[in-house]
């Protein structure tokens, strides 16, 4: 079987399509190649969609903390330092145990069933956990930009006549986000990484459909081997790696366009990596 | 850094004092989460049939044997690394596992598997079964039709049949019969299946010595009876 | 081994005592242990981090450019891939390289070949500990092997927050000691490296709270952590235990989850000190404004 067959067979093997069993002896490095490729699959799903979402949710919780009033503030500190405090690991365990509690039925709601069981997948469980995680770090980092925005910069938006939401928008957030964004590119680089928890702890693979980790453990039990499908991830993940912070700096760039040149390069001084 | 190697270099040089021959110590690798095979019991220490079993076969080949634990996904790669010189964790004698490592002759006969489910009208072959990732079950049921759904320790597959996440687990009989015996609502299903080619102890390629004393160790107490009388102390499998 | 006299017969206690007896098990008490395990790994791995981090900014700032490569790759690669993937392999592989060297150096008259087929087959003079070694120095072992794989992933991290502290150091500074007449050596211990540190000490802060937070992995390292007694102690425990029980593991991984809350917060408080303390007489904002209360 050449390598192209082997491509077709399972290169989109982790989202179900292609061949249904998966290699069981003679292993090329083609094959693991190939399988732990298509694992990654995951690990990206999983990594964009938490990130978009953990996005939004980081600025409201990042603004809630810095609110006056208790009511507002509290929940959010608490949240930050729930998901900040404890490990991924444990997180998925408990999310994962929490999940399988809820009825089996569903929820009645009206006379609507509300289905519960896509929880305990991992394509959704799984999303949600690393969504409130990476909203926690996020809104953390963010947090810590808001205050650091400059007096002078709200000063002037007053002078404008700029007030609340459109003194929010137009001059808060976007420095907000430009003094957040190096620490927020390692933040994502660490998603990425924490992706590869999922299968890991907890979460169950299904039909044998799993992440990149997840394929390349299959490959290492299987050959009991694990000096060639580790390394295949690892290259893997440095391509991603590198992929993530390319396009970060180009947001980077955007953000800072109107600032003097030395400020455009990306200045790896990490205040706050994760 | 240097002072961390330095320091392991010391602490494995003065243990080299003792330097002996070949195996003065045989380290037995078992998993420890798979009773009544292995488990760790309330004291802390491994115990269970292979225990038991280890133990004796170490006594008549007069050798000196240590329990060492090891987590079941890299116990084959960390015999071949030299870690431990023996499996004996339950292990299935099959092929695959032998082309990598070698198998002392069975010392229970092939231990049928078994469904567990929480109703006895599950779809066997096409609803959704549980399996230790990385056991012959697991590969078993890819192979079947049925949905496979994998988890990483054995605990997790029942645990998946009580909350209805899979119809039923497929394991080995022994580990299933007291679950279903203490479980109202859990329960044998279907007929057993017949996997692997009995278990044995594993054993570097390498390592033709220890091989043989082990198997002579296993012929003498399958002679004298007293491996089945393990056996059926512990309702690990039939008999031979 | 009870501890409690009337632990005998735990299946007659009623449900108080035979919680205290169940607590107090052989098995139980190693657990417990496993908590001094973590916290002892935490510090040995934390120092030995920040000396493979020092190391690795010191090559990535170097003038020699082979020093460099090897300072920049260590800490782009290692940076890029997941830690998980690292604990999955490089502990059989440093074992190896271990053994591999010794081997070399006790055994240079050594026959057959280390790798047959599958297997790794040292001398036994070469082997790490050697094979009739007593159970704790093995354990002792996994654990350095341990220590040593976190200090080389977290050096990685270390190494990139140093390099980023010490290029922000005010260049003035440097220049200042210049023209105090020191050379470039003294200059760098005396006046760089002093300063560095409140710059690197947030990054250095987080790093910390990941390296807290990266211990549940342990387990993978084939070191008996908390996570492996969890999992152990709260499965199933069926007629074969003395105190059988279902599936608790929900309780034991919210009991980890309270350890690891406790941890955290108390390493914020300790390291919010340190940042104050640190800042003491500082060219930075934090420094000037500790100044200007004291006037």
């Amino acid at each position: 079987m050449s390598c192209w067959e082997t491509i077709a067979d399972y290169g989109l093997r982790s989202i179900g399509i292609g061949e249904r069993l998966l290699p069981r002896t003679d292993f090329t490095i083609c094959q693991q190649f190939t399988l732990i490729g298509s694992g990654m699959i995951w690990n990206i799903y999983f990594g964009v969609l938490a990130l978009a979402m953990g996005f939004c949710l980081a600025t409201g919780i990042a603004v809630g903390k810095a609110a006056r009033n208790p009511l507002i503030r509290k929940p959010c500190e608490w949240f930050v330092f729930l998901f900040r405090g404890s490990p991924l690991f444990i997180q998925f365990f408990l999310a994962y145990e929490a999940l399988v509690l809820l009825p089996r039925e569903g929820f009645e709601i009206f006379g609507i069933t509300a289905e519960t069981r896509w929880l305990t997948r991992a394509w959704a469980g799984a999303l949600i956990v690393l969504f409130l995680n990476t909203s926690a770090y996020t809104a953390e980092i963010f947090y810590g930009a808001l205050r650091s925005v400059p007096k002078g910069d709200l000063e002037a938006a007053d002078a404008y006549g700029m007030t609340g939401w459109a003194r929010f928008k137009r001059v808060t957030w976007p420095t907000m986000l430009r003094l957040a964004w190096p620490a927020y590119t390692n933040e994502a680089i660490f998603l990425f990484h924490a992706t590869t928890l999922v299968f890991f702890s907890g979460f169950p693979a299904w039909q044998q459909r799993g992440d990149a980790l997840y394929y390349a453990n299959y490959f290492a039990d299987k050959t009991f081997n694990p000096f060639v499908p580790y390394p295949i991830v690892a290259f893997y993940f440095i391509i991603l790696t590198l992929g993530v912070i390319g396009l970060f700096a180009l947001v980077n760039r955007r953000l800072n366009r109107h600032m003097p040149q030395e400020a455009k390069r990306i200045r790896y001084r990490p205040q706050m990596i994760r | 850094m240097k002072k961390l190697i330095l320091g392991a270099l010391a602490l494995s040089i003065t243990a080299g004092a003792a330097y002996a021959g070949s195996h003065s110590v045989v380290r037995m690798g078992t998993e420890g989460a798979y009773p009544p095979w292995n488990f760790i019991n309330d004291a802390g220490e491994v115990d269970g049939f292979e225990r038991e079993l280890g133990d004796e076969l170490c006594k008549r080949a007069e050798l000196n044997c240590e329990w060492v634990t090891n987590e079941w996904d890299s116990i084959i790669p960390n015999l071949t690394s030299g870690n431990y010189d023996t499996i004996i964790a339950g292990m299935s004698i099959t092929a695959e596992r032998d082309e990598v490592i070698d198998f002392t002759q069975a010392y229970t006969p092939a231990d049928p598997s078994n469904y567990l489910a929480a109703s006895d009208d599950v779809d066997l072959m096409g609803g959704v079964i549980a399996a230790q990732t990385g056991t012959i079950q697991a590969g078993y049921v890819a192979e079947s039709g049925a949905m496979l759904v994998e988890f990483a320790t054995p605990d997790e597959t029942i645990a998946a049949v009580q909350n209805g996440e899979a119809d039923a687990v497929l394991a080995d009989a022994s580990f299933l019969a007291p679950i279903a015996e203490q479980n109202g609502d859990l329960m044998i299903v279907g007929d057993p299946v017949a996997l692997g080619g009995g278990v044995g102890m594993g054993v570097r390629e390498s390592d033709a010595e220890l091989k043989a004393k082990f198997d002579a160790a296993i012929q003498s107490m399958k002679d004298d009876g007293s491996l089945n009388a393990l056996i059926a102390k512990w309702e690990v499998s039939t008999q031979w | 081994m009870a501890i409690f006299s009337f632990c005998t017969d735990p299946a007659t206690l009623e449900t108080a005592r035979w919680f205290v007896c169940y607590l107090t098990n052989g098995k139980h008490l190693i657990a417990y242990t496993s908590f001094g395990t973590v916290l002892l790994l935490l510090a040995i791995t934390a120092p030995t981090a920040l000396a493979f981090g020092f190391g690795g900014a010191i090559a990535a700032r170097s003038r020699i450019a082979p020093l460099r490569w090897f300072g920049k790759g260590y800490t782009s690669i290692v940076r890029g891939v997941p830690d998980i993937v690292f604990f999955l392999f490089f502990v059989i592989a440093l074992d190896q390289a271990f053994e591999w060297t010794r081997h070399q150096f006790f055994c240079p008259d050594w026959p057959d070949a280390i790798r047959q087929g599958n297997d790794f087959v040292v001398c036994q003079r070469a082997k790490l500990p050697l094979s009739n070694a007593p159970q704790w120095v093995h354990e002792v072992y996994g654990f350095l092997l341990a220590v040593l794989t976190f200090a080389i992933v977290f050096g990685a991290f270390a190494a990139n927050v140093l390099f980023g502290a010490m290029r922000a150091v005010p260049r003035a500074q440097i220049e200042t000691a210049e023209a105090y007449g020191m050379s470039e050596r003294q200059a760098f211990w005396r006046v760089l490296i002093p300063q560095m540190w409140v710059f690197a000490l947030p990054g250095l802060s987080n790093l910390w709270m990941i390296l807290v937070k990266a211990t549940p992995l342990l387990f993978l390292l084939g070191v008996e952590d908390i996570v492996y007694w969890a999992r152990e102690l709260g499965g199933t425990k069926g007629a074969l235990f003395d105190y059988p029980h279902p599936d608790w593991r929900l309780w034991y991984f919210l009991g980890l989850l309270v350890f690891y809350l406790t941890l955290t917060r108390f390493s914020e408080i300790v390291l919010g000190r340190l940042s104050q303390r640190l800042s003491h007489g500082q060219a930075t904002l934090a420094g000037e404004a500790q100044r200007k209360a004291a006037v």
